[in-house]
């Protein structure tokens, strides 16, 4: 009969509203500035730099590559390099970034950076909260703003931290053992050299390959 | 006089006390102007707590809060959004007829305003009292079509003049129905004043009134006269000339600030008045529903049945979706208008049948079945149904 469509959906919103007052699950509005719920772990937005230690710009793992500005899309990270160097965190000596600045209000959070970075040096942040009353010098974010520490990177993206951590770790390791073994082949020369003072051309042939195959051994 | 006596006419006694302090040939005149202050303060205060519980009744069907930021449970949200379109630059587009741009929202203003003046809030209180009053109201209400044409015409705009274009073909359609809906009621009392459509529905048998409502011609008449009020208002699921996602704001599109409020505030208060008079002339007005509730002042049921049709009003906009225009045109024509006919028939035969329970069974057979015959033809017509998709399935 005509009608009586319209006489079942007005008895379903009857219900949706008299159902908003008294159940939980019908209301699911979060009232947000006083209540928040947790971010998923995968949410992203705006990229950060990573630094070890205490000191932010000591640490910052980024060695001016510029590979991130080349790559972004929208053309929003400047870099300029340093003259000289610091030690890196495997002691190594790097440049590193004197201006690294993102102007966020251009930024599309493509996570493009992110992927690129041979040096696992600029990651994604979950911070959304960036409004600001100055929109040209307010969005554009400097070094030092940008600058994060390792445990912020592991209260906002565990999982992905700690797989950094161990690729990191195990290049230390890689480095170290191989500084280790450069140590040995050296010292090893060195007492060689001691011990045979009455050179051959047979001896010193076998002391020059000796080093080169150490490493593989 | 008693209390509740007293209480019942507070505004009445007020007024006359106030024009009690000026010369005797300037009572009248102040008497007027004092009523037209009520009116003016009260109607557009109704205007200001129904967007508030449009948008709290709104976002409730759709399992949302709703505003609730400013002031206690979001109650001064339209004193923010007053302040808000005050401050608002009123744009008027280059190529606009300026001072026809500037009229239109003033004239819808004015004219919804002029309604109010036969509609009786209370006992005693009613602007002007005269004979032809349901008449005037309907020449005042089809009045605001030209403010709504003038707007879409000036502002030189496509979704405007489309907007505007469709109003008027909606609201010219919606009229017929919505008088001769009306005129039944006009047939039984014997009379186009409001006030006496009023008294003419006053007593009680046992606790229950006499409300037209209550019988078959009656309640035909008041779904219709409903329906045509809807569309007449343009209300959703009306609301056509202003479907947001057809012609952007339809004929106020190129209206901003305190301009596009008026709009908004004409547009409720055409709501209210018609809504007003459907209360009048079906659902007894300012009388209580019930014989035992006579102690509470007129005004205040007047105030509540108001209430009570605004909630109605909401929760049908928070259920149907828009029509189209064909759809439209189809209902007014096809299904309205016999409707309307038919109930006019009714409503002599009523009269003819006399006392008795012959004419209840007699009028209601005669609504049902062809309410149904018409209902099934219509259904039949349009194709309504399961739709089968050929290469969906």
């Amino acid at each position: 009969m005509l009608g009586e469509g319209m006489l079942k959906g007005l008895a379903e919103t009857a219900k949706n509203f008299a159902g908003s007052f008294v159940s939980k699950e019908r209301l699911t509005t979060v009232q947000y500035p006083e209540e928040r719920i947790a971010p998923i772990e995968n949410t992203r937005d705006f990229p950060f730099l990573v630094y070890d230690g205490t000191d932010p710009m000591a640490g910052l793992r980024c060695v001016a590559c510029q590979i991130c500005e080349k790559e972004c899309p929208p053309k929003c990270i400047y870099i300029t390099k340093s003259t000289d160097k610091k030690p890196d965190y495997v002691g190594k000596m790097q440049i590193y970034p004197a201006r690294f600045d993102i102007d966020i209000s251009v930024c599309m959070s493509c996570q493009i950076c992110v992927e690129v970075c041979p040096f696992e040096a600029i990651k994604m942040d979950t911070e959304f909260e960036l409004s600001t009353t100055d929109r040209f010098g307010g969005l554009l974010l400097d070094r030092d703003q940008l600058a994060k520490s390792n445990e912020h990177f592991h209260a906002v993206h565990p999982t992905e931290a700690a797989e950094v951590d161990e690729r990191l770790a195990e290049e230390k390791a890689k480095v170290e053992a191989k500084a280790k073994a450069a140590a040995e082949a050296t010292a090893a020369k060195a007492a060689a050299a001691a011990a045979t003072p009455a050179t051959t051309p047979a001896a010193l042939a076998a002391s020059e390959v000796k080093p080169a195959k150490e490493p593989g051994a | 006089m008693n209390f509740a006596a007293k209480l019942d006419q507070v505004f009445v006694l007020l007024q006359h006390w106030i024009a009690g302090f000026f010369p005797m040939w300037l009572q009248p005149f102040v008497a007027t102007v004092l009523a037209v202050v009520g009116i003016v303060a009260a109607f557009p205060g109704i205007f200001a707590l129904t967007t508030v519980l449009e948008r709290k009744g709104l976002g409730r069907i759709q399992n949302r809060l709703g505003p609730n930021r400013v002031g206690p449970f979001g109650l001064l949200q339209p004193v923010a959004d007053g302040i808000k379109s005050l401050t608002k630059e009123d744009i008027v587009p280059l190529s606009a007829d300026a001072v026809v741009h500037f009229l239109a929202p003033v004239i819808l203003v004015v004219a919804v305003f002029l309604g109010f003046a036969v509609l009786p809030i209370g006992r005693n209180m009613v602007l002007s009292n005269f004979d032809a009053g349901l008449l005037f109201f309907f020449a005042i209400g089809a009045s605001t079509e030209l403010s709504i044409f003038m707007a879409g015409w000036s502002s030189r705009n496509k979704y405007s003049l489309l907007g505007a274009m469709r109003a008027v073909a909606q609201m010219i359609s919606y009229e017929v129905p919505l008088l001769l809906s009306s005129v039944v009621v006009v047939m039984i009392t014997g009379s186009l004043s409001t006030v006496k459509i009023v008294e003419a529905q006053g007593g009680f048998s046992g606790i229950l009134p006499h409300w037209y409502v209550f019988t078959p011609w009656g309640f035909a008449g008041f779904v219709l006269f409903l329906i045509a009020a809807l569309a007449e208002t343009n209300r959703s699921p009306f609301d056509l000339p202003e479907g947001e996602s057809e012609l952007v704001a339809g004929y106020f599109t190129e209206y901003s600030g305190f301009k596009f409020a008026l709009f908004f505030l004409g547009e409720y208060l055409g709501m209210f008045s018609i809504a007003g008079f459907a209360i009048t002339l079906f659902l007894g007005g300012w009388g209580a529903p019930f014989s035992f509730l006579t102690f509470i002042p007129s005004w205040a049921w007047f105030f509540l049945k108001l209430l009570a049709a605004i909630m109605l009003f909401i929760w049908l906009r928070g259920t149907m979706p828009r029509l189209r225009q064909d759809q439209l045109m189809n209902f007014a024509w096809k299904f309205m208008l016999p409707m309307t006919l038919l109930n006019l028939v009714v409503a002599g035969s009523w009269r003819f049948f006399g006392d008795g329970w012959v004419r209840w069974v007699v009028c209601s057979l005669v609504l049902l079945g062809s309410y149904a015959l018409l209902g099934r033809a219509l259904m039949r017509k349009q194709g309504l149904g399961p739709r089968s998709y050929r290469y969906a399935d």
